[in-house]
């Protein structure tokens, strides 16, 4: 390795905090905005340090009864967190069958159904939103938590099924084989050995599964309307509609809705860069 | 080791015609979700889009009317604005991107203090939900309060504050910024990790042919990096073609339709106005594009799997 000038060093550790600077002040000001009271939150030129920081949207957010914006966005929280965790455990649990599946046995027709799968998970959303919009509609599933559930299923299933059938194709087939020698049979074999050994990829493909339902906008946007079944992206993106914007609820509401992905990211990143890199279809 | 090979291949012959049940039952729940709620709909958009189907005249029936609806989207000018809009974010998106992800990625793949927690912060964009980076942005970018406004103004860098989502041309500009704030981290990630995997060796030949840091970039770890900046761009690609969420939130298309994307242009056609055959065929259209894409896709990450 060539050693470094001071210049150079300089340089990168510039560029280092530029990028983090970057990544960071656009969220940080969300959070800043969320603390500031209301005139602060007006002022022109704005006030970077709010002098009265307040909790208050926060507290709204979790005590405001009746058909209050604030009591709202918690029902719709507590719809997103339903859903998205109804969804994480079927993609999971329908989709790492079908993984191992496609992974470890052959049959006729595998290849076409594999890529008919990844296929159907590239295709813009928009392309079955206005059929679906009537079979929703003639099945009864408008406006429902239920509907939003299978939709998502449907839609983030190839994607489950194709990163784990990845992960379960990484399992050596040798450790596999010795638990179906000493009696085992398949589905055994599936659960008590591969399953095990492919936990991380596991793990993040439930995350992504999480991360992709907890975001997802198009079709909860025409599929819902009532708090009953609202999730989280279209009760935010009420707060900046048509009528009065409210650009503290909206950042409040924001930030709350921002953490459980970040923790998650951040809690769980070494999982998820290695998903990534392996599948890199999620955008 | 060679009895061992016998005894396996005896249990998968014994258990072979139990396999081909088991396979298809393994899959079968997965398929029936997948073909019931998406392939299902593909078939009957298809379908629709030979129809007139408008819902706010429903006197009219369900004509069956043929090409049509695809003739009459394909003579109208506002689609052929939107398609430009969508090209537009397209490249521009994709082409920033791909340049500030492989800088960074460049930038993280020298070692520095702090590096890795650099890179753990990385994820901060890529996790924040596209709604609220939205948001986020609308409120910075906000005519009045903005903080991009007063940050400009008080470095003296503007005069007075600019409506910056107020005309089309500087508004579809800043929902790409949006965008590119969001996507960026994922190429930087995907980058970084194929950088990690080009062995220093390479590097230390080409400094001792005496190439520059600039020219070793070009002649040693762009073509290692292709593959992954293929990948990039065909999922980039994809993504950017089907654009909505952030224009939804950030402008609604306007001003002046300036950010009427494909996308957007096709919910109003189905939602605003109802035209569900209509808007069907616009949809369809679409799919055609993004077929394409996905089907080099497919292409390539089967070759890519062949190499390992």
């Amino acid at each position: 390795m060539r050693r470094r000038s001071v210049l150079q060093s300089i340089l990168i550790y510039a560029a280092a905090g530029l990028v983090v600077a970057a990544v960071l002040a656009p969220p940080f000001w969300l959070v800043i905005s969320s603390l500031s009271d209301q005139s602060e939150l007006l002022s022109v030129p704005v006030h970077w340090i709010p002098q009265h920081p307040t909790l208050e949207r926060y507290i709204a957010i979790l005590t405001a009864t009746g058909s209050d914006t604030a009591a709202v966005f918690r029902q719709s929280m507590w719809n997103s967190i339903l859903i998205a965790t109804c969804v994480t455990l079927i993609c999971v649990g329908l989709g790492s069958l079908a993984a191992y599946s496609f992974a470890r046995m052959q049959f006729a027709g595998q290849e076409p159904f594999l890529y008919i799968m990844l296929f159907s998970y590239m295709l813009p959303p928009i392309m079955i939103l206005v059929p679906l919009y009537t079979i929703m509609r003639d099945l009864k599933l408008m406006d429902t938590r239920q509907g939003l559930i299978l939709v998502y299923s449907a839609l983030i299933m190839p994607f489950a099924v194709w990163i784990m059938r990845g992960y379960f194709q990484s399992i050596p087939h040798d450790l596999e084989d010795a638990a179906r020698i000493d009696g085992c049979s398949r589905v055994s074999a599936l659960v008590r050995v591969v399953m095990p050994l492919s936990a991380p990829g596991l793990v993040a493909t439930a995350l992504f599964c999480f991360l992709a339902s907890w975001e997802e906008f198009l079709l909860a946007l025409i599929f819902t309307s009532s708090p009953a079944a609202k999730t989280i992206p279209v009760a935010i993106a009420e707060f900046t509609g048509r009528h009065a914007i409210d650009f503290g609820m909206m950042a409040t509401g924001g930030v709350i809705a921002a953490v459980p992905p970040i923790l998650v990211a951040l809690v769980f990143q070494r999982y998820l860069i290695s998903g990534l890199t392996s599948g890199a279809v999620k955008g | 080791m060679k009895s061992a090979h016998v005894k396996k291949v005896s249990v998968w012959a014994r258990l072979r015609d139990q396999e081909r049940w088991l396979a298809w039952a393994l899959i079968a729940p997965a398929l029936i979700v997948v073909f019931a709620l998406i392939l299902g709909p593909i078939v009957r958009a298809f379908w629709m889009s030979l129809h007139i189907i408008d819902l706010k005249r429903p006197d009219v029936g369900m004509p069956f009317v043929g090409l049509a609806n695809y003739v009459d989207i394909l003579q109208q000018k506002d689609f052929w604005a939107s398609v430009g809009r969508t090209f537009y974010f397209m490249v521009v998106s994709i082409f920033l991107e791909t340049v500030f992800g492989v800088a960074v990625a460049q930038l993280l793949n020298t070692e520095f203090k702090g590096r890795s927690l650099v890179r753990t912060l990385i994820l901060v964009p890529w996790a924040l939900p596209i709604t609220i980076d939205a948001i986020m942005w609308k409120w910075i970018f906000n005519p009045t309060y903005g903080a991009f406004n007063s940050l400009l103004y008080q470095l003296g860098l503007i005069s007075g504050y600019r409506t910056w989502l107020s005309t089309p041309w500087s508004a579809i500009n800043v929902v790409i910024f949006a965008d590119m704030w969001k996507v960026t981290p994922l190429v930087i990630l995907l980058t970084l990790a194929t950088l990690q995997t080009i062995p220093h060796e390479l590097y230390e030949a080409a400094m001792m042919d005496g190439a520059s840091r600039w020219r070793s970039f070009w002649s040693v770890t762009f073509p290692l990096l292709i593959p992954t900046l293929v990948i990039v761009l065909l999922v980039r690609t994809m993504d950017a073609f089907k654009v909505f969420d952030i224009i939804y939130i950030m402008t609604s298309g306007g001003p002046a339709d300036g950010t009427k994307v494909i996308a957007y242009y096709t919910y109003i056609d189905a939602f605003s106005y109802l035209r569900l055959g209509h808007g069907a065929a616009l949809a369809y259209l679409m799919t055609v594009f993004i077929g394409l894409m996905a089907f080099i896709y497919i292409v390539v990450m089967k070759n890519r799997e062949v190499e390992y």
